[in-house]
Protein backbone atom coordinates (compact mmCIF):
# COMPACT_ATOMS: atom_id res chain seq x y z
CA UNK A 1 0.00 0.00 0.00
CA UNK A 2 3.03 2.09 -0.18
CA UNK A 3 1.97 5.12 -2.43
CA UNK A 4 4.69 6.21 -4.85
CA UNK A 5 5.33 10.07 -5.90
CA UNK A 6 2.92 11.28 -8.80
CA UNK A 7 -0.76 9.74 -7.64
CA UNK A 8 -1.50 12.30 -4.73
CA UNK A 9 -0.84 16.20 -5.68
CA UNK A 10 1.12 18.28 -3.37
CA UNK A 11 -1.42 20.19 -1.48
CA UNK A 12 -2.78 16.70 -0.19
CA UNK A 13 0.49 15.20 0.44
CA UNK A 14 1.53 18.61 2.06
CA UNK A 15 -1.55 18.60 3.93
CA UNK A 16 -0.89 14.54 5.30
CA UNK A 17 2.58 15.38 6.20
CA UNK A 18 2.00 18.16 8.49
CA UNK A 19 -0.83 15.75 10.45
CA UNK A 20 1.56 13.05 10.28
CA UNK A 21 4.64 15.32 11.74
CA UNK A 22 2.45 16.43 14.62
CA UNK A 23 0.93 13.06 15.33
CA UNK A 24 4.66 11.39 15.95
CA UNK A 25 5.56 14.53 17.72
CA UNK A 26 3.14 14.05 20.37
CA UNK A 27 4.31 9.62 19.93
CA UNK A 28 7.65 11.30 20.95
CA UNK A 29 7.25 13.99 23.75
CA UNK A 30 5.22 10.88 25.55
CA UNK A 31 7.53 8.09 24.40
CA UNK A 32 10.06 10.25 26.82
CA UNK A 33 7.88 10.07 29.24
CA UNK A 34 8.24 6.17 29.87
CA UNK A 35 10.80 5.32 32.57
CA UNK A 36 10.78 1.50 31.53
CA UNK A 37 14.02 0.24 30.38
CA UNK A 38 12.38 -2.40 27.93
CA UNK A 39 10.99 0.77 26.13
CA UNK A 40 13.94 1.46 23.59
CA UNK A 41 14.73 -2.65 22.54
CA UNK A 42 10.97 -2.98 22.61
CA UNK A 43 10.19 -0.41 20.11
CA UNK A 44 13.46 -1.71 17.76
CA UNK A 45 12.73 -4.99 18.03
CA UNK A 46 8.73 -3.90 17.11
CA UNK A 47 10.26 -2.15 14.12
CA UNK A 48 12.65 -4.43 13.03
CA UNK A 49 10.05 -7.41 12.88
CA UNK A 50 7.17 -5.14 11.17
CA UNK A 51 9.87 -4.19 8.49
CA UNK A 52 10.84 -7.84 7.68
CA UNK A 53 7.45 -9.14 7.70
CA UNK A 54 6.71 -6.61 5.03
CA UNK A 55 8.87 -7.77 2.80
CA UNK A 56 6.52 -11.31 2.99
CA UNK A 57 4.13 -10.29 0.34
CA UNK A 58 1.41 -13.38 0.49
CA UNK A 59 -0.81 -13.78 -2.77
CA UNK A 60 -4.47 -12.82 -2.43
CA UNK A 61 -7.34 -13.45 -5.13
CA UNK A 62 -7.24 -12.31 -8.49
CA UNK A 63 -2.96 -11.22 -9.13
CA UNK A 64 -2.99 -9.45 -6.47
CA UNK A 65 -1.02 -9.37 -3.48
CA UNK A 66 -0.96 -8.29 0.02
CA UNK A 67 1.90 -7.41 2.91
CA UNK A 68 1.68 -7.00 6.71
CA UNK A 69 1.06 -3.25 7.55
CA UNK A 70 1.74 -3.75 11.06
CA UNK A 71 -0.26 -0.96 12.68
CA UNK A 72 -2.37 -3.13 14.94
CA UNK A 73 0.55 -5.30 15.95
CA UNK A 74 2.76 -2.15 16.69
CA UNK A 75 0.25 -0.44 18.84
CA UNK A 76 -1.04 -3.94 21.03
CA UNK A 77 3.06 -4.81 21.53
CA UNK A 78 3.98 -1.17 22.11
CA UNK A 79 1.40 0.99 22.59
CA UNK A 80 -0.03 3.44 20.07
CA UNK A 81 2.31 6.39 20.09
CA UNK A 82 5.55 4.63 20.49
CA UNK A 83 3.61 2.01 17.67
CA UNK A 84 3.02 4.49 15.01
CA UNK A 85 6.75 5.72 15.70
CA UNK A 86 7.79 2.13 14.77
CA UNK A 87 5.71 2.24 11.66
CA UNK A 88 7.07 5.88 10.23
CA UNK A 89 10.65 4.83 11.27
CA UNK A 90 9.78 1.51 8.78
CA UNK A 91 8.39 3.90 6.01
CA UNK A 92 11.14 6.28 6.28
CA UNK A 93 14.06 3.12 6.28
CA UNK A 94 12.01 1.74 3.09
CA UNK A 95 11.59 5.12 1.32
CA UNK A 96 14.96 6.45 1.54
CA UNK A 97 17.36 3.34 1.26
CA UNK A 98 15.16 0.72 -0.83
CA UNK A 99 13.21 3.41 -2.65
CA UNK A 100 9.87 2.16 -2.05
CA UNK A 101 6.93 4.60 -1.82
CA UNK A 102 7.80 8.21 -2.84
CA UNK A 103 9.74 10.45 -0.77
CA UNK A 104 6.87 12.82 -1.51
CA UNK A 105 4.25 10.81 -0.94
CA UNK A 106 6.08 9.96 2.77
CA UNK A 107 3.76 12.16 4.93
CA UNK A 108 0.63 9.93 3.02
CA UNK A 109 2.14 6.65 3.49
CA UNK A 110 3.00 7.63 7.30
CA UNK A 111 -0.74 9.54 7.72
CA UNK A 112 -2.25 6.35 6.13
CA UNK A 113 -0.10 3.38 7.70
CA UNK A 114 1.78 4.59 10.91
CA UNK A 115 -1.37 7.33 12.18
CA UNK A 116 -4.45 5.68 10.95
CA UNK A 117 -3.35 2.31 10.38
CA UNK A 118 -2.04 2.45 14.41
CA UNK A 119 -4.38 4.29 15.27
CA UNK A 120 -7.27 2.74 14.27
CA UNK A 121 -6.09 -0.59 14.95
CA UNK A 122 -5.34 0.49 18.86
CA UNK A 123 -8.80 1.22 18.76
CA UNK A 124 -10.59 -1.13 17.87
CA UNK A 125 -8.43 -3.60 19.64
CA UNK A 126 -9.85 -1.79 23.13
CA UNK A 127 -13.46 -2.55 21.54
CA UNK A 128 -12.84 -6.08 20.97
CA UNK A 129 -11.21 -6.57 24.24
CA UNK A 130 -14.02 -5.49 26.30
CA UNK A 131 -16.38 -8.03 23.82
CA UNK A 132 -13.95 -11.15 24.24
CA UNK A 133 -12.79 -12.30 27.45
CA UNK A 134 -9.68 -10.88 29.83
CA UNK A 135 -7.23 -13.91 28.61
CA UNK A 136 -4.85 -14.48 26.89
CA UNK A 137 -6.82 -15.70 23.59
CA UNK A 138 -9.01 -12.96 24.45
CA UNK A 139 -5.97 -10.80 23.78
CA UNK A 140 -4.76 -12.99 20.60
CA UNK A 141 -8.35 -12.63 19.07
CA UNK A 142 -8.86 -8.38 19.26
CA UNK A 143 -5.05 -7.96 18.26
CA UNK A 144 -6.47 -10.23 14.82
CA UNK A 145 -10.07 -8.23 14.72
CA UNK A 146 -7.82 -5.04 15.12
CA UNK A 147 -5.29 -5.93 12.06
CA UNK A 148 -8.15 -6.32 9.98
CA UNK A 149 -10.21 -3.58 10.27
CA UNK A 150 -6.84 -1.16 10.62
CA UNK A 151 -5.93 -2.30 6.76
CA UNK A 152 -9.19 -1.68 5.66
CA UNK A 153 -9.57 1.64 7.01
CA UNK A 154 -5.55 2.64 6.14
CA UNK A 155 -7.05 1.63 2.71
CA UNK A 156 -9.74 4.24 2.94
CA UNK A 157 -7.32 7.15 3.96
CA UNK A 158 -5.89 6.28 0.49
CA UNK A 159 -9.36 6.65 -1.02
CA UNK A 160 -10.24 9.48 0.69
CA UNK A 161 -7.13 11.44 -0.16
CA UNK A 162 -7.28 10.50 -3.83
CA UNK A 163 -10.65 12.48 -3.66
CA UNK A 164 -9.52 15.06 -2.04
CA UNK A 165 -6.71 15.50 -4.67
CA UNK A 166 -9.43 15.18 -6.80
CA UNK A 167 -7.61 15.53 -9.96
CA UNK A 168 -7.70 11.96 -11.19
CA UNK A 169 -9.93 10.20 -13.73
CA UNK A 170 -10.84 7.41 -11.78
CA UNK A 171 -14.32 7.50 -10.11
CA UNK A 172 -14.37 8.26 -6.46
CA UNK A 173 -16.57 5.56 -5.25
CA UNK A 174 -14.95 3.26 -7.39
CA UNK A 175 -11.22 3.82 -5.59
CA UNK A 176 -13.62 3.72 -2.50
CA UNK A 177 -15.12 0.30 -3.23
CA UNK A 178 -12.02 -0.98 -4.87
CA UNK A 179 -9.48 0.03 -2.14
CA UNK A 180 -11.70 -1.39 0.74
CA UNK A 181 -12.67 -4.67 -1.03
CA UNK A 182 -9.40 -6.17 -2.15
CA UNK A 183 -8.15 -4.69 1.44
CA UNK A 184 -10.47 -6.73 2.99
CA UNK A 185 -8.16 -9.84 1.50
CA UNK A 186 -5.37 -8.54 3.01
CA UNK A 187 -6.33 -7.34 6.24
CA UNK A 188 -7.22 -11.24 6.26
CA UNK A 189 -3.56 -11.84 6.33
CA UNK A 190 -2.67 -9.35 8.32
CA UNK A 191 -5.03 -10.55 11.26
CA UNK A 192 -3.28 -14.09 10.88
CA UNK A 193 -0.06 -12.65 10.90
CA UNK A 194 -0.98 -9.91 13.71
CA UNK A 195 -2.67 -13.00 16.09
CA UNK A 196 0.20 -15.58 15.82
CA UNK A 197 2.83 -13.10 16.48
CA UNK A 198 0.41 -11.38 19.82
CA UNK A 199 -0.13 -15.47 20.55
CA UNK A 200 3.82 -16.19 20.47
CA UNK A 201 4.98 -13.39 22.17
CA UNK A 202 1.86 -13.17 25.12
CA UNK A 203 3.13 -16.68 25.59
CA UNK A 204 6.41 -16.33 26.34
CA UNK A 205 6.56 -12.82 27.82
CA UNK A 206 3.23 -11.70 28.31
CA UNK A 207 4.37 -8.75 30.29
CA UNK A 208 6.13 -7.21 27.31
CA UNK A 209 2.50 -6.81 25.51
CA UNK A 210 1.13 -3.17 26.21
CA UNK A 211 -2.31 -4.14 25.11
CA UNK A 212 -2.24 -7.42 27.47
CA UNK A 213 -1.05 -5.46 30.96
CA UNK A 214 -4.15 -6.04 32.84
CA UNK A 215 -3.31 -9.81 32.65
CA UNK A 216 -0.40 -9.45 34.28
CA UNK A 217 -0.13 -9.09 38.31
CA UNK A 218 2.02 -6.21 39.53
CA UNK A 219 5.35 -7.82 40.11
CA UNK A 220 7.16 -7.00 43.33
CA UNK A 221 10.33 -5.51 41.48
CA UNK A 222 7.27 -2.86 39.98
CA UNK A 223 6.98 -1.97 43.47
CA UNK A 224 10.08 -1.70 44.27
CA UNK A 225 11.24 0.86 41.53
CA UNK A 226 8.13 3.06 42.65
CA UNK A 227 9.64 3.22 45.63
CA UNK A 228 12.92 4.29 44.34
CA UNK A 229 11.61 6.47 41.95
CA UNK A 230 9.85 8.08 45.31
CA UNK A 231 12.99 8.04 46.98
CA UNK A 232 14.55 10.14 44.09
CA UNK A 233 11.62 13.20 43.85
CA UNK A 234 11.44 13.64 47.63
CA UNK A 235 15.24 13.20 48.62
CA UNK A 236 16.80 14.27 45.30
CA UNK A 237 19.57 11.97 44.31
CA UNK A 238 19.24 8.29 46.13
CA UNK B 1 18.23 -3.94 29.97
CA UNK B 2 18.18 -7.09 32.03
CA UNK B 3 19.43 -10.15 30.83
CA UNK B 4 15.97 -12.20 30.23
CA UNK B 5 15.01 -8.76 28.26
CA UNK B 6 18.34 -9.42 25.69
CA UNK B 7 17.82 -12.84 25.53
CA UNK B 8 13.96 -11.88 24.47
CA UNK B 9 14.86 -9.00 21.87
CA UNK B 10 17.75 -11.33 20.49
CA UNK B 11 15.32 -14.03 20.19
CA UNK B 12 13.09 -11.78 18.10
CA UNK B 13 15.58 -10.19 16.37
CA UNK B 14 17.20 -13.41 15.37
CA UNK B 15 13.06 -14.75 13.94
CA UNK B 16 12.92 -11.02 11.92
CA UNK B 17 16.49 -11.66 10.80
CA UNK B 18 15.29 -15.64 9.46
CA UNK B 19 12.76 -14.06 7.54
CA UNK B 20 14.40 -11.30 6.17
CA UNK B 21 17.03 -13.30 4.68
CA UNK B 22 15.08 -17.04 3.95
CA UNK B 23 11.58 -15.90 3.58
CA UNK B 24 11.57 -13.06 1.83
CA UNK B 25 12.95 -13.77 -2.03
CA UNK B 26 9.93 -16.21 -1.52
CA UNK B 27 7.64 -13.14 -1.59
CA UNK B 28 5.07 -12.72 -4.05
CA UNK B 29 5.99 -10.45 -6.69
CA UNK B 30 2.05 -9.75 -7.53
CA UNK B 31 1.43 -6.25 -7.58
CA UNK B 32 0.07 -4.62 -4.28
CA UNK B 33 -3.78 -3.51 -3.65
CA UNK B 34 -3.20 -0.68 -4.47
CA UNK B 35 -1.08 -0.96 -7.53
CA UNK B 36 -4.10 -3.67 -8.78
CA UNK B 37 -6.64 -0.49 -7.85
CA UNK B 38 -4.68 2.04 -9.77
CA UNK B 39 -4.02 -0.53 -12.46
CA UNK B 40 -7.97 -1.82 -12.97
CA UNK B 41 -9.22 2.60 -12.45
CA UNK B 42 -6.51 3.71 -14.54
CA UNK B 43 -4.31 5.70 -12.76
CA UNK B 44 -1.51 3.49 -12.47
CA UNK B 45 1.02 5.42 -15.37
CA UNK B 46 0.73 8.98 -12.68
CA UNK B 47 3.22 6.95 -10.84
CA UNK B 48 6.55 8.74 -10.98
CA UNK B 49 9.98 7.10 -10.96
CA UNK B 50 11.24 6.56 -7.42
CA UNK B 51 13.81 9.28 -6.82
CA UNK B 52 16.36 6.98 -5.62
CA UNK B 53 15.79 4.30 -8.03
CA UNK B 54 19.24 4.16 -8.85
CA UNK B 55 20.45 3.81 -5.97
CA UNK B 56 22.21 0.34 -4.69
CA UNK B 57 19.60 -1.03 -2.42
CA UNK B 58 16.75 0.22 -4.57
CA UNK B 59 13.62 -2.25 -4.52
CA UNK B 60 15.29 -4.77 -1.67
CA UNK B 61 18.07 -5.85 -3.39
CA UNK B 62 21.79 -5.12 -3.14
CA UNK B 63 23.95 -3.76 -6.60
CA UNK B 64 26.39 -5.80 -7.79
CA UNK B 65 24.63 -9.24 -6.09
CA UNK B 66 23.65 -11.31 -8.99
CA UNK B 67 22.30 -14.22 -7.30
CA UNK B 68 18.60 -12.85 -6.81
CA UNK B 69 17.74 -14.57 -3.68
CA UNK B 70 21.05 -13.58 -1.97
CA UNK B 71 20.32 -9.91 -3.39
CA UNK B 72 16.91 -9.88 -1.68
CA UNK B 73 17.87 -11.61 1.65
CA UNK B 74 20.61 -9.41 2.23
CA UNK B 75 19.12 -6.33 1.82
CA UNK B 76 16.21 -7.93 4.56
CA UNK B 77 19.01 -8.02 6.86
CA UNK B 78 20.55 -4.89 5.85
CA UNK B 79 16.66 -3.39 6.19
CA UNK B 80 16.05 -5.10 9.95
CA UNK B 81 19.38 -4.25 11.10
CA UNK B 82 18.88 -0.33 10.22
CA UNK B 83 15.34 -0.05 11.23
CA UNK B 84 15.86 -1.92 14.68
CA UNK B 85 19.30 0.62 15.29
CA UNK B 86 17.01 3.55 13.84
CA UNK B 87 14.09 2.89 16.41
CA UNK B 88 15.53 1.74 18.88
CA UNK B 89 18.33 4.39 18.95
CA UNK B 90 15.96 7.03 18.57
CA UNK B 91 14.40 6.45 21.37
CA UNK B 92 17.45 6.26 23.61
CA UNK B 93 18.18 9.30 22.29
CA UNK B 94 14.75 10.97 23.18
CA UNK B 95 14.84 9.80 26.79
CA UNK B 96 18.73 10.86 27.66
CA UNK B 97 17.46 14.34 26.57
CA UNK B 98 14.53 13.80 28.70
CA UNK B 99 16.52 12.62 31.57
CA UNK B 100 18.13 16.01 31.87
CA UNK B 101 14.87 17.87 32.17
CA UNK B 102 12.82 15.80 34.77
CA UNK B 103 12.62 14.22 37.97
CA UNK B 104 12.97 10.42 37.95
CA UNK B 105 14.84 9.60 34.94
CA UNK B 106 18.29 8.89 34.68
CA UNK B 107 20.82 11.15 36.22
CA UNK B 108 18.38 14.50 37.00
CA UNK B 109 20.09 17.41 37.55
CA UNK B 110 19.35 19.64 40.38
CA UNK B 111 17.96 22.94 39.29
CA UNK B 112 17.27 21.56 35.88
CA UNK B 113 13.93 22.35 33.78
Amino acid sequence: MHIPDGFIDAPTSIGAAAASVGGLAVGLRRSAEVLEDKLAPMAGLVAAYVFAVQMLNFPVAGGTSGHLLGGALAAVLVGPWVGSLCIAVVLAVQALLFADGGISALGLNVFNMAIVGVFAGYGLFLLARRVLPATRAGVTGAAGVAALGSVVLASLAFALEYAIDGSGGASTGRVFAAMGGVHVLIGIGEALITAMTVSAVVAVRPDLVHGAADLVPAPVIDRADRADRADVQVGGVA
Amino acid sequence: MNRKLAIFVGAGLLVALALAFLVSPEASSSPDGLEKVATDEGFIDEARDHDLADSPLADYGVEGVDDERLSTGLAGVLGVAVTFVVMGGLLLLVRVANGRRSPGGPEPEPGAG
